[in-house]
C-alpha cells in the first residue's frame, strides 16, 4: 500500500540556494533573492513611477506619489515635525516588508518575511536605531525614561527591571508579530491546498470527492484576500511603530 | 453654470477647489491613522497578545541568562518571570493609552 498522503505544511519555508552553481558556492538562497527582487521593484516604482514628472500624475506616478505622501504623514503626525529626519528609515523598512510579504503571496515564491532571522533583524536594527537616536539627542538624560518621574522612590527597584524588561521586549514583540503572522498565512494556504488534492484524489469519496474539492478551493479564494489585506496591515503595524518607538526617543515620555 | 455664479464670490484658488472636489480630482488624503491601521478589534487583539508574551518570555529569559551567571537558579528566574508579566501588563496599558495624548 502507497504511503498516506501527508500534509507538508512547514516545507514551504525551507531555504534552499538559488541562481544555480555560482548561487550555491556562496548560500545564495531563494530568500535573497527575493529580497533583491523587492528592493529592485521598489526602486523601479519610485524611478521608473516618477520619470514622466506629469502635475497630473498618471496611475504608476499616483501610487508613487501616495506612497510617499502616505509614508511621509505618517512619520509627521507619530514622531512629530522632527520626524521627517527619519522618513527615508521609515519608508525603506515599510517597503522592503510590504513588498516581502506581497511578493510572498505569488505562486512559486518566497517569503523572507516568515523566518523570525529576518523580521528579528529588521527589529533589532529599529530599536537600535531609536536608541542611538536617543543617546544622542537626550545623552545619559534617556536613562530617566526606566523611571518615571514623580514616582514613588521606594518602588525603583521594581519599577526599573519591569521598564527595562518592557524595553527589551519590543524587538521581540515586532519580529515576532510580522513573523507568525506570515507563517499562519501560509501554512493556512498550504494546508487548504492539500486537503483540495487529497479529497479529489480520494479513493473513499468517490466522484463525490471532485465536488467536495470545491470547498478548500474557495476558503483558499477568500483566504487570498484576507492574505493580501494582512501583508499590508502587518507592514503598516511593523511601520507604525517603528515611528512611535523613534517617538518615545525624540520626546522621551 | 450655476458653479460659475457661485464661484464669482471666491477667490480663483476657491473655485479652483470646488471645481477639483467637483470631479474627484483631489484624492481624499490617506488618512492612514484611522480605519484599517491598528484601531481594528482583532489587530488590537493580537497585538496585545504578543506584547505579553513577548514580555514575559524577555523576563524569563533574562532571569534564567542571569541565573546561568551568578549561579543563582532558581531565584533570579522565578523573580525576573514576576517582573515579565509586569513589563508585559505594562507594554498593554501602553498600547491602549498612547492614543490619548494626541486626541487632546
Amino acid at each position: 500500500m502507497a504511503a498516506e498522503p501527508s500534509i507538508d505544511a512547514l516545507g514551504q519555508f525551507k531555504l534552499e540556494t538559488s541562481l544555480g552553481a555560482l548561487g550555491a558556492s556562496v548560500n545564495f538562497t531563494q530568500s535573497n533573492l527575493m529580497m533583491l527582487i523587492a528592493g529592485g521593484l521598489i526602486l523601479a516604482l519610485l524611478v521608473i513611477g516618477m520619470r514622466p514628472k506629469a502635475i497630473v500624475p498618471g496611475r504608476l506616478q499616483a501610487l508613487a506619489e501616495i506612497a510617499y505622501d502616505g509614508i511621509h504623514s505618517m512619520c509627521i503626525e507619530q514622531i512629530g515635525e522632527e520626524g521627517k529626519r527619519y522618513f527615508p528609515f521609515v519608508f525603506t523598512l515599510f517597503f522592503f516588508v510590504m513588498f516581502g510579504n506581497l511578493l510572498g503571496l505569488l505562486p512559486f515564491s518566497f517569503t523572507y518575511t516568515s523566518h523570525i532571522a529576518v523580521t528579528f533583524g529588521l527589529a533589532l536594527i529599529v530599536i537600535v536605531v531609536a536608541t542611538v537616536v536617543a543617546l544622542r539627542i537626550h545623552g545619559l538624560h534617556f536613562f530617566t525614561y526606566f523611571f518615571p518621574e514623580g514616582a514613588p522612590k521606594a518602588l525603583a527597584p521594581i519599577i526599573i527591571p519591569v521598564e527595562i524588561i518592557s524595553y527589551l521586549s519590543r524587538p521581540v514583540s515586532l519580529s515576532i508579530r510580522l513573523c507568525a503572522n506570515m507563517v499562519a498565512g501560509h501554512v493556512m494556504f498550504e494546508v487548504f491546498a492539500s486537503f483540495i488534492v487529497m479529497m479529489a484524489a480520494s479513493t473513499m469519496l468517490g466522484q463525490f470527492g471532485v465536488v467536495a474539492a470545491v470547498g478548500p478551493m474557495v476558503l483558499n479564494i477568500v483566504l487570498m484576500g484576507f492574505e493580501l489585506l494582512v501583508a499590508f496591515l502587518q507592514a503598516y503595524v511593523f511601520a507604525i511603530l517603528t515611528c512611535i518607538y523613534l517617538h518615545d526617543a525624540v520626546h522621551l515620555h | 453654470m450655476s458653479d460659475r455664479k457661485d464661484g464669482e464670490n471666491g477667490s480663483f484658488e476657491a473655485r479652483l477647489t470646488a471645481a477639483r472636489a467637483k470631479q474627484g480630482m483631489d484624492p481624499k488624503p490617506v488618512d492612514m491613522s484611522k480605519g484599517i491601521s491598528g484601531n481594528s478589534a482583532l489587530s488590537v487583539g493580537l497585538r496585545v497578545g504578543t506584547e505579553m508574551v513577548s514580555a514575559l518570555a524577555v523576563g524569563a529569559g533574562l532571569g534564567y541568562a542571569l541565573d546561568r551567571w551568578l549561579r543563582t537558579s532558581p531565584l533570579l528566574l522565578s523573580l525576573f518571570v514576576l517582573m515579565g508579566g509586569a513589563a508585559g501588563v505594562a507594554n498593554v496599558w501602553r498600547v491602549l493609552t498612547v492614543k490619548k495624548p494626541k486626541a487632546e
